[in-house]
């Protein structure tokens, strides 16, 4: 890439301002962003690039470097305003973020600690013991509604036993309806068709004497994959398997996406990127506040199906639903938003651990109201290891996992 | 004008030379974009003109246009290039018909650029200098990863290598808009190589702007009445909410069937330009388009 002027350059000609974008970014770094020391080198050759003729333009040059996902905006802006507002705030700034950094720097991420979101917001001021607290006219908690029971959780960590039958586990699953077929092809020499650059490449070597056929065939992909599980106090006892089934599934394969609900819709797809089991449940347990809580099933799917099914549902996903289908508001939502889920996936499958009871009957409302939208009903008698989901969702598709029988039944 | 712009008011200045009415925001990432010579990213809604963006800006530099529209399965053969396979087939009968026996001379003929079909990524980077195509991505979230990741190459050095013929490197890299609709997250790795924007939906002014422009004939007092019922409209908890491409349908549309200003049967009756879920045609169809239209009224009768 062609670059018109040099960092040493930049930092040399106008270094405050270098100096200012700098700490701007480490703030947003700090903040949530995701900025490497390249965007900040993009930041300030931005900056230098355009003749910067106001703050607004000043604000966009960097938002188009620093920022680069629409969700990020907002911090940003925040950010923005409060750093280039006057002087003093950068310091405000800084304290309020670094003792998090200080904690990340000195130790390995252990998992019972990594709370960023706690730390970061409680703004705690472990460096400076004398002073209070420094006050800041922004709040960028998340906001939340005083109906909800909203609790923080611990889960045991794994041990290194039950890491080792989990992985065995996570070998053996295979989903059901797993495979779909691409416009990529492979070559195969019992494929159906014909793949000419092969041929004309395999011809060259004997100098285009013979020309023989080569075939190929369509490369075969998992589908994305979306889990939405249920993390209401029903559902409580499983829910430290389904979150380790969800880490490992992301660890396995690519364009999987984990959500988890209760009272409200949570995305933690990326807190699940932790390469550590513990460390990503952990990062989970901070960016979710309702576990254990009630259940809104109809409500928490509405949220899905308007502001992620068409970011996460394209190119076919395949949808794993995790809940005991316990609703405790009205069905007639729900219903709707079924329907609708049911209509943008490839397949939903339900897997439902109420049915460690022999005698269960879909007799709850909500039960009844999801079945007839669901693909492939899935039973798990227990679920006390990760293997038991596992082989719930492996098993091959008999007549118990028909909806419709359960429907018909009762 | 063919000339790169000079500044962000330059920028702003070539963009309504081209008929389109954008914010300053948007113009100080194209300006930045041109300038530093980095792929420009634009994500949005539906119909809030980032395609248009491209267009405009190959129709005002006066540069070639190529587009390279994304689909699911999208492969180098159909993006980048193919080899003329029927070609070189007559080709290695013609020179063993001559009776050549060289074979390294075969396959050099073989695998030269005349045999070559070239497709929108390679056409795109032969550009010639001061004259380098607007290059248009359109849609990349509808692709799979994998040319995801190709596009890295071509992005971050501008060239291709074809195994066969070598490393085709751009003489002058072309301006690169890609556009996604957000149907799937798009890598970082590919987004940090570009100037990011978020293309939003314009204020009441500009819409209002970018009605008279592109519906010159559509009356006054129903452009108006038409911008403030739409902007109202994405205030509401829509499942899609309308994006400009609608309202200049809709403008178009009213125009055509000689409305001078909005009633409640027109609007039902027209309804479907503007929406396209049914679940949010029956609400609006119901009191609430009606209630929209007799606030839109009394704020223009207040005016």
């Amino acid at each position: 890439m062609e670059t018109f002027t040099s960092s040493p350059e930049i930092a040399r000609s106008d270094s405050r301002l270098a100096d200012n974008i700098v700490y701007f970014a480490r703030t947003l770094r700090k903040a949530g962003l995701r900025v490497g020391p390249a965007s900040v080198r993009d930041a300030i050759e931005a900056v230098l690039a355009g003749g910067i003729g106001s703050r607004d333009d000043f604000y966009w040059t960097l938002h188009s470097v620093l920022v680069n996902r629409h969700e990020d905006h907002a911090t940003f802006d925040e950010a923005f305003r409060l750093y280039w507002r006057s002087r003093e705030l950068i310091e405000k700034m800084l304290a309020m973020f670094s003792p998090v950094a200080m904690a990340r720097e000195r130790s390995k991420p252990k998992a019972a600690e990594a709370r960023v979101a706690e730390a970061l917001f409680k703004g705690s001021s472990r460096n400076q013991p004398g002073e209070p607290p420094p006050e800041i006219d922004v709040d960028a908690r998340f906001t939340f509604s005083g109906k909800e029971v909203l609790r923080t959780k611990d889960f045991a960590q794994m041990s290194a036993d039950e890491l080792n039958q989990a992985r065995r586990a996570m070998d053996e699953l295979t989903l059901p309806v797993d495979a779909v077929e691409t416009r990529r092809f492979r070559s195969d020499p019992k494929g159906a068709r014909i793949d000419p650059r092969a041929m004309m490449r395999a011809s060259l070597r004997t100098g285009g004497d013979l020309i023989l056929p080569k075939f190929r065939s369509r490369r075969e992909v998992h589908p994305p994959l979306v889990v939405l599980a249920d993390i209401s106090g029903s559902m409580s006892q499983y829910t430290r398997i389904f979150l380790h089934f969800m880490h490992a599934m992301m660890a396995k394969r690519r364009r999987v996406h984990c959500f988890v609900f209760g009272t409200r819709l949570s995305n933690i797809t990326r807190s699940l990127r932790y390469r550590d089991p513990d460390d990503a449940i952990a990062h989970c347990t901070d960016a979710v506040q309702d576990w254990s809580g009630g259940t809104r099933i109809g409500e928490t799917l509405r949220e899905f199906n308007r502001h992620w099914s068409r970011r996460v549902l394209g190119q076919g996903a395949v949808v794993l639903l995790i809940t005991d289908g316990l609703e405790r508001e009205d069905t007639v939502g729900l219903e709707v938003e079924m329907e609708r889920l049911s209509k943008s996936c490839r397949r939903l499958i339900w897997l439902n651990p109420l049915l460690r009871f022999e005698g269960f009957e879909p007799r709850a409302r909500g039960v009844k109201v999801m079945l007839p939208y669901v693909d492939d009903f899935r039973a798990v008698h227990n679920m006390d290891a990760l293997d038991d989901l596992c082989r719930a969702l492996s098993r091959p598709h008999n007549r118990n996992d028909d909806p419709k029988r359960w429907l018909h039944q009762y | 004008m063919a000339e790169l712009p000079q500044s962000i008011e330059d920028t702003l200045a070539l963009l309504e030379a081209g008929g389109y009415v954008a914010d300053r925001a948007l113009a100080t990432v194209l300006f930045l974009s041109l300038r530093m010579k980095r792929p420009l990213f634009l994500e949005g809604e539906a119909g809030v003109g980032k395609t248009e963006i491209a267009k405009v800006l190959a129709a005002t530099l006066d540069r070639p246009l190529i587009r390279l529209q994304c689909y699911e399965g999208l492969d180098v053969s159909s993006a980048v290039y193919e080899w003329n396979y029927a070609a070189q087939m007559i080709e290695i009968r013609l020179d063993e018909a001559s009776g050549k026996v060289d074979k390294k001379a075969i396959e050099r003929n073989v695998f030269s650029e005349k045999f070559l079909i070239r497709r929108p990524v390679l056409q795109a980077l032969s550009g010639k200098p001061g004259k380098a195509p607007i290059f248009l991505i359109d849609e990349l979230d509808r692709t799979d990863e994998a040319f995801e990741a190709f596009l890295l190459e071509v992005l971050s050095d501008y060239q291709v290598t074809i195994p066969e013929l070598g490393t085709i490197r751009a003489a002058e890299p072309p301006v690169v808009i890609i556009t996604t609709n957000r149907t799937r997250e798009i890598h970082d790795a590919l987004k940090r190589r570009c100037l990011y924007h978020w293309v939003d939906y314009p204020s009441a002014e500009r819409e209002l702007e970018i009605v008279r422009r592109k519906v010159p004939a559509a009356n006054e007092r129903l452009s108006d009445e038409i911008v403030r019922y739409v902007q109202k409209l994405r205030d509401l908890d829509l499942f899609k909410l309308p994006g400009v491409a609608e309202t200049i349908d809709w403008a178009g549309a009213l125009t055509e069937m000689d409305k001078l200003a909005l009633d409640p049967e027109t609007v039902s009756d027209t309804i479907g330009v503007l929406l396209k879920y049914q679940d949010d045609i029956a609400r609006i169809s119901g009191g609430e388009g009606r209630r929209i239209l007799d606030e839109i009224k009394a704020e223009l009768n207040a005016a």
